[in-house]
């Protein structure tokens, strides 16, 4: 057994695993219609390559990504693309977002694609190009495109693939159930993240409260000498990637760095899954496994959902929610996610988890009362970082001040405010200072434009001012010299 | 459908909260609190009420005219709090005006003019306990030797009000001098302690409580167990008291071993006087202590050391008052010098480069380690 590091913090949120972890994996039934959004990765929005009234079969490339950090996107199934304009995101702003709004024709015709090349036998750019053909992203909740990582990561040298079935949230269990369920395709889905990554060692990290994962996974990889199955023990952030990543080698990831430099790659489970079935099936990226569960679900379970299914879809499959009793409504786990403005919105590629949460659960009882100092929010961050003193800067309207105590560093995984007596709402004081920092960096640079266009005028001016008068100049000159002509013609 | 204050993330918390914490502190103190009745009776109990009251009166006032809740401020407990350990420090029999005068000090100086809970520098109930001592030196400190309840020298309930509201003079023998003063006063008449010790300090009756005292410091044991029943549910951290208490031990076993005659022994100073109740409760006040940990242990040891240096060179025979004050003006010092290594960061605080040769390590044992079982 490798020799665990630990790190530093945490908390111990009541797993409350229990609700749906013993529900296999269900499909849901196929919605009439399906709205995608273009962005659903950390970058750019996707473009789409259809338009309205077109029939797209399944997997059929319906968005292509825009840049380098980007993605594209596919039919989640067979239809008719509807519409292409402005739908509720799930965000707690609930703001519109471009999408795309698929009619499914309930048909399920696949797009027809080649036979596959056996992907050991593509070259690793090969194998990182058709991940990122397939639209994979991080889909522990980070979102980010799987390929650049892949890319980079080889071209950094790193010698260890981590695949991430940490699953520290408490409620959800996709990653348990797909560790459960679908063992070969992960282990398959490292091997050849490992061949894209050219790297020697992958270790599979699980935390203890999942032994039945952990058992699987250990049998499933017993023919693979690479992989390693690890167990964690319980604690949030156990799966943060940086904390993962400590826990594992001892390295910490440079503040402002990447995770590469420490020579190890943190892959979530589905995205290795997901890369077994774009290598070894050609299927892109255009279903997930999502938990619903929560105190106000009437049945937990865990489904397997095309992309742009409505959370509303998802409920009514689990009994709908007592809304009486529904204090939060949540788009990933309680200690990171999302609350979301209805249920009126879109799954994408990085939910995990639809939660709603009774008020008990939510803890909402309390309203917050002054800080008294205790120390806890220290004790608990994973970061290192004084919570405290951030908050009561950010109160003081000190946006610098929480720059220099770390903002930065602060991943926002709650663990301080979880553990506040007081129960300061931190992280929110942490958000608003992001917010106004940017909106300060925004008017600097606007103002450095304007001081750049200003300075441009003056020279502009002074140039037109000294051409002017070197013109004047001129003239003065070519009339001086005609008239000496002048008078040398009177001589 | 009603669902969403919108709220942000944690959509979880542990369920504890400042009158929890304050209350289990209380809780915690109970054991002593009780012993300090019994031990001193009536007189003992009207203190207790009428220094609890006070601060409960005063916090009540203050939050008014500040116009906030003032049930959410009395309901966090710390103003309970607050009276309970000014009182537990106050000399059992002392008057009716010694508790209100700290009482009302310790609140209204010591935490409301600086904003309230979690602004005040100082630990109220000490900061109320040297303006006590400095100014009324004679009522605090009349020792009263132990006159416990039910036995034939208790006072009755009425002859009790008749010692904390009227005019009551001690008569010879009620009263009698703590160890730490007897010792003192047998040093400044250059008495060695071999000689002055005995027949006025057992370590029994000391660890118990049976001596004379402030109100409910008598009982190191019982103040310990309340401490280490604090410490296993989480309300206080080890740090504070084991620096304050281990340093406390080292110097007073480095100067016993230099010289016995002239310098007590350590279990003496560890058993004696306000040591116990000031590790636990007062040195781990979280408003006026240190943040991380590293910035505690600092604390707890310039806390020791001063309580140290104060009994055994000072003007007083007891310093854990002075010394909490003292350490308390320091803590935002502390604070910002002692601060937890944040992640990826040098402790200068720049980004902390991965070692070349922890990273080979790391890429190593992956060769060396031993493969999957």
């Amino acid at each position: 057994m490798m020799r665990l590091h630990g790190f530093r913090g945490g908390v111990h949120p009541p797993g409350q695993k229990h609700l749906s972890a013993e529900r296999p994996i269900e499909s849901l039934p196929l919605p009439s219609r399906l709205y995608i959004p273009l962005q659903q990765h950390a970058g750019a929005p996707a473009l789409p390559v259809v338009t309205a009234g077109q029939r797209v079969a399944k997997g059929e490339l319906i968005a292509r990504e825009h840049g380098v950090t980007s993605a594209p996107l596919h039919a989640p199934s067979s239809g008719t693309v509807a519409a292409i304009g402005g739908f509720t995101a799930p965000h707690a702003s609930g703001l519109p977002l471009p999408a795309i709004l698929l009619d499914t024709d309930g048909e399920e015709r696949w797009i027809e694609s080649e036979p596959l090349p056996d992907p050991f036998s593509l070259s690793p750019e090969e194998v990182a190009h058709r991940v990122g053909a397939a639209g994979i992203v991080g889909m522990g909740g980070a979102n980010f495109p799987a390929a650049v990582k892949l890319s980079k990561a080889r071209q950094a040298g790193v010698h260890t693939l981590v695949v991430n079935g940490a699953e520290c949230e408490p409620y959800v269990t996709c990653d348990d159930r797909l560790m459960r369920e679908r063992a070969e395709a992960i282990i398959d889905g490292t091997a050849i993240m490992l061949h894209a990554l050219q790297a020697p060692r992958a270790l599979i990290a699980i935390e203890d409260n999942k032994p039945e994962a952990i058992q699987i996974m250990r049998d499933a990889c017993r023919q693979d000498a690479r992989i390693e199955v690890l167990s964690l023990a319980s604690r949030y952030p156990a799966g943060s990637a940086k904390q993962l990543i400590q826990s594992l080698s001892g390295l910490e990831t440079p503040s402002g760095g990447r995770g590469t430099d420490t020579g190890l790659l943190v892959h979530n489970v589905g995205t290795v899954y997901s890369a077994h079935r774009a290598l070894r099936y050609g299927q892109p990226l255009i279903s997930r496994i999502v938990t619903v569960s929560g105190g106000a679900v009437a049945e937990p379970r865990n489904l397997e959902v095309p992309l742009g299914a409505l959370v509303a879809d998802l409920l009514n499959y689990c009994g709908g929610i007592a809304s009486e009793d529904c204090a939060r409504l949540l788009m990933g786990g309680p200690m990171m996610g999302q609350p979301l403005p209805g249920i009126e919105v879109p799954v994408i590629k990085g939910t995990n988890g639809i939660l709603a949460l009774t008020a008990a659960e939510a803890g909402e009882a309390h309203p917050s009362s002054p800080c008294i100092r205790c120390g806890r929010c220290v004790e608990v961050c994973p970061m290192g970082l004084l919570p405290l003193e951030m908050s009561k800067r950010a109160h003081h309207e000190d946006w610098l001040g929480v720059q220099s105590l770390g903002l930065s560093d602060c991943m926002s995984c709650g663990s301080c405010a979880y553990a506040c007596p007081s129960h300061i709402p931190l992280p929110q004081y942490f958000a608003f200072a992001r917010g106004k920092l940017a909106e300060q960096r925004r008017e600097e640079r606007k103002s450095a434009h304007i001081r750049a266009l200003m300075e441009q005028r003056q020279a502009r001016f002074e140039r037109q001012e000294q051409a002017k008068a070197e013109a004047a100049a001129k003239r003065k000159a070519a009339k001086k010299s005609r008239a000496v002509v002048v008078e040398e013609d009177d001589e | 459908m009603k669902v969403n204050s919108l709220a942000g993330a944690p959509h979880a918390h542990d369920g504890d909260s400042v009158s929890r914490l304050m209350g289990r502190v209380l809780l915690a103190l109970l054991p002593a609190t009780v012993y300090g009745a019994v031990l001193f009776g009536w007189p003992a109990l009207n203190l207790l009420a009428i220094t609890v009251l006070v601060c409960l009166g005063c916090e009540a006032g203050c939050l008014w005219l500040a116009g906030r809740s003032v049930r959410w401020g009395i309901m966090d407990g710390s103003a309970l709090l607050t009276g309970v350990l000014l009182a537990l420090s106050l000399p059992p029999w002392a008057p009716w005006w010694i508790g209100a005068i700290g009482g009302g000090f310790a609140i209204v100086a010591g935490k409301q003019v600086f904003g309230g809970t979690g602004q005040n520098i100082f630990n109220p109930a000490m900061l109320a306990r040297v303006m006590l001592l400095v100014s009324f030196p004679v009522e605090m400190t009349t020792w009263l030797e132990p006159h416990p309840w039910l036995s034939g020298s208790a006072p009755s309930f009425l002859e009790g009000l008749q010692v904390t509201f009227g005019h009551f003079t001690f008569t010879d023998g009620m009263t009698g001098a703590t160890i730490l003063g007897h010792a003192r006063t047998e040093l400044v008449m250059n008495h060695p302690l071999s000689q002055a010790l005995p027949g006025h300090y057992q370590p029994g009756f000391a660890a118990i409580g049976w001596t004379g005292g402030s109100l409910g410091e008598t009982s190191a044991a019982l103040i310990l167990l309340g401490g280490l029943w604090l410490l296993w549910q989480r309300a206080i951290t080890w740090e504070i008291p084991a620096a304050m208490l281990g340093t406390v031990l080292v110097l007073a076993s480095v100067f016993h071993w230099v010289n016995p005659e002239r310098f007590a022994d350590p279990v003496l100073h560890l058993l004696s006087g306000s040591l116990m109740l000031g590790a636990f409760f007062i040195a781990t006040d979280p408003v006026t202590s240190p943040v991380a940990r590293i910035g505690q242990v600092v604390f707890g040891i310039g806390c020791g050391a001063l309580v140290y240096i104060i009994r055994t060179w000072g003007g007083y025979p007891e310093g854990v008052a002075f010394a909490v004050v003292l350490m308390n003006a320091a803590a935002p010092l502390i604070d910002h010098y002692f601060r937890p290594r944040a992640y990826g960061r040098t402790w200068r605080g720049q980004p902390r480069p991965v070692p070349e040769r922890a990273k080979k390590r790391a890429a190593v044992s992956r060769d060396s380690g031993s493969g999957p079982a």
